[in-house]
């Protein structure tokens, strides 16, 4: 007989009624409520899409500075409302444009930044002030943030004004995404650290996007994103508060960032349930009492696993029903993924569509015409209930293991992943996950894509730069500034004022991830398959 | 450095005519961490019967050739995502030829445009597969391609 479920293999009934809501125990009051209230399910806001659209911030970054400086000037001239940068390898994972490691990266998936000369091409001409500007950098947040503001030190943007994300979700990069450079206990210190200062220096600035996004394309299922996305941030908001931190002074500086993939209502629920857990869980677990610290605000992707490089215009469908489903999933900022993405980067034509892809939505669609939709369908409200019931199953496992951390280290979540990830594969090796274009009306000769080539002279001129820096700087002042790092490192003091002094030293991506490598010790994968 | 093997207590498919079971190192060259892919393989490859010897990520050049030559493998399936392929594949081969150790097969998988898989071909990566492939036709190819060495 057939089976009829979703992309992560979740059996759907053929009709849902008020008797299945009833049968769950489902209450319109408690687990539904108004937008813009506890427990959130329809929305963090009231008026939602009425009062504010979501921002349309396309992840952009490749080769030198200069050439992403210049791709953001052309985003932002096409009506993107704020940035997001990509960074290369080697910037990701703390190694300088002349290191061998480096060897091949430079400038390939993301822009190069080595030192702070970089930074200042890369956002120069840019109202900081005015622009929010999140950055997808993780084990060397601490120092992109650092340079970020320094840069807006000297442009004369008060910190008081800056807007924007840092990633830095440590956690799921050794459940996930997996670039890091020392283990969980200092990488949560460092991200501890991040947090406390910027709770009071810079305010506005959201200090960790707690992340499903990596774990869902690593091969989870939207369950596990759930679950293990929502673990993390039962992490840092623990941790936080161990070092003393008052929950409503940072918990509202928090955000999330969860994909979207192909299966439509599926996705839709999975917005919904993150929010009412996450309420539920800030306000019973962690005893929080201003609303904002509940409220689960969060970004959303389209799944870049969903995308074929067989017949690779069907992408742009796609997009378009995964960035609909995050829509009517309530996310405050969303990035649709251009059609050549599983190819390379995103040429400038397919960027456009990308972002046209939410304009359409937003302008011409009418879903933005009213808040939560779907709200008190069904099928919509089973399924936000199943998965917030699954999701918590999960959770209570990961407490009784003592917590993510301690998952991690044991190697739980990823298992958990590589398992899904293997299944999925099975299925579509089996037909029984449909891949149009791929296992189901493939055809013979396909139409190649033109993409983007990252010039092969980027590391050059990146080695060149910073050549050209170290001769510069003043080599004593960035030997005292990062000897000054070293003892912050190895004492219990917040690592953020001597990192600004180092960065403002020009002291390098690199030397400053030594720094962390000398002092807390590399990780190293455990390579399970 | 860590290396995690593996290999189907049952499986008796990757046993070649010459009796030894042929043995894979599936290596994960680049600082990037997109490891599904690799996983997925390892996992499929070892599930066929071959022995799986896996690298883990964030691998050089240098220390996936250290490894393979360490561990006596036949073959190297190495996974790249990130951009880097023309540079990492190249260096495996000729690190592979400085060693002596060039009978050992190369192939590969990863995000790597048509214009650069015929060059690498011509440099000496014996197959390379892109997104879509299914683990059975790289278990085919595996099957079909690689003996165990002398």
């Amino acid at each position: 007989m057939r089976r009829f479920v979703t992309v992560s293999d979740m059996e759907i009934d053929e009709l849902y009624t008020q008797e299945t809501l009833d049968a769950a125990g489902w209450d319109r009051t408690r687990d539904l409520g108004r937008p813009g209230a506890f427990p959130f399910t329809r929305g963090v806001h009231p008026t939602m899409y009425r009062g504010k659209l979501w921002t349309m911030r396309q992840f952009a970054g490749f080769g030198t500075p200069e050439d992403t400086n210049r791709r953001f000037k052309l985003l932002l001239a096409e009506g993107q409302g704020g940035l997001s940068t990509a960074f290369d390898m080697p910037t990701l994972m703390g190694y300088d444009p002349d290191h061998p490691r480096a060897r091949g990266e430079v400038g390939k998936e993301g822009v190069s930044v080595a030192s702070l000369a970089d930074m200042e091409v890369l956002f120069g001409d840019l109202p900081l002030g005015e622009i929010t500007t999140s950055m997808t950098v993780n084990c060397t947040a601490s120092i992109i943030l650092a340079m970020y503001l320094a840069v807006a030190e000297r442009q004369g943007t008060d910190w008081g004004r800056l807007g924007g994300t840092v990633q830095n979700d440590m956690l799921k990069e050794f459940i996930a995404q997996k670039e890091w450079i020392c283990p969980p206990e200092p990488a949560v210190r460092i991200v501890v650290d991040m947090i406390e200062y910027c709770t009071e220096r810079v305010p506005r600035w959201n200090t960790v996007s707690i992340s499903g996004y990596h774990i869902r394309e690593a091969g989870a299922t939207a369950v596990q994103e759930l679950a293990f996305t929502l673990a993390d941030g039962i992490g840092y908001v623990q941790a936080c508060v161990d070092r003393g931190l008052d929950v409503d002074a940072f918990a509202p500086r928090l955000s999330f960032f969860f994909d979207v993939h192909n299966d439509f209502f599926e996705e839709i629920a999975k917005f919904r349930a993150a929010r009412r857990m996450w309420a539920r869980i800030m306000k019973d677990r962690f005893g929080a009492r201003n609303p904002r610290s509940m409220m689960l605000r969060t970004h959303a992707q389209t799944a870049g696993v969903s995308l074929t490089a067989q017949q690779p215009m069907n992408n742009a469908v796609r997009v378009a029903v995964q960035a609909l489903a995050a829509v009517l999933g309530g996310t405050q900022s969303l990035h649709a993924n251009a059609i050549d993405e599983v190819l390379a980067l995103p040429t400038e034509e397919t960027a456009r569509l990308a972002l046209r892809t939410q304009q359409i939505l937003a302008h011409e669609s009418g879903v933005a015409n009213t808040v939560d939709p779907l709200g008190g369908s069904y099928f919509v409200e089973a399924l936000t209930d199943r998965m917030e019931r699954e999701a918590m199953a999960y959770i209570e496992r990961i407490d009784r293991m003592g917590g993510i951390i301690k998952a991690i280290e044991e190697g739980y979540p990823q298992k958990e992943i590589a398992d899904s990830a293997f299944r999925y594969q099975q299925q579509v090796e089996r037909g029984e996950q449909v891949i149009v274009g791929v296992n189901r009306f493939a055809v013979e000769d396909d139409t190649p894509l033109p993409i983007l080539k990252v010039d092969e002279s980027v590391e050059r001129k990146q080695a060149d730069r910073l050549a050209e820096v170290k001769r510069r700087r003043d080599a004593s002042a960035v030997r005292r500034r990062l000897d000054d790092l070293r003892q912050a490192c190895e004492g219990r003091a917040n690592l953020m004022p001597a990192l600004l002094d180092a960065v403002k030293a020009y002291a390098t991506v690199g030397e400053i991830s030594d720094v962390y490598r000398a002092v807390f010790g590399e990780y190293r994968d455990p390579g399970h398959f | 450095m860590s290396t995690a093997r593996s290999s189907a207590s049952t499986g008796t498919r990757g046993i070649s005519s010459r009796g030894r079971t042929v043995r894979i190192l599936v290596g994960k060259a680049g600082l990037d961490g997109h490891d599904r892919g690799a996983k997925v393989i390892a996992r499929a490859l070892r599930d066929a019967g071959f022995e799986v010897i896996y690298t883990g990520l964030h691998q050089t050049p240098e220390m996936v050739v250290e490894t393979a030559i360490q561990e006596d493998v036949d073959a190297i399936g190495l996974s790249i995502l990130s951009g880097a392929h023309n540079y990492l594949f190249p260096r495996v081969l000729e690190l592979l030829r400085e060693r002596g150790a060039d009978d050992i097969v190369v192939f590969g998988g990863g995000i790597i445009p048509e214009e650069d898989i015929e060059a690498l071909r011509q440099a000496g990566v014996k197959a390379l597969f892109t997104p879509g492939t299914t683990t059975q036709e790289a278990i085919d190819w595996v099957r079909a391609n690689v003996k165990p060495r002398a």
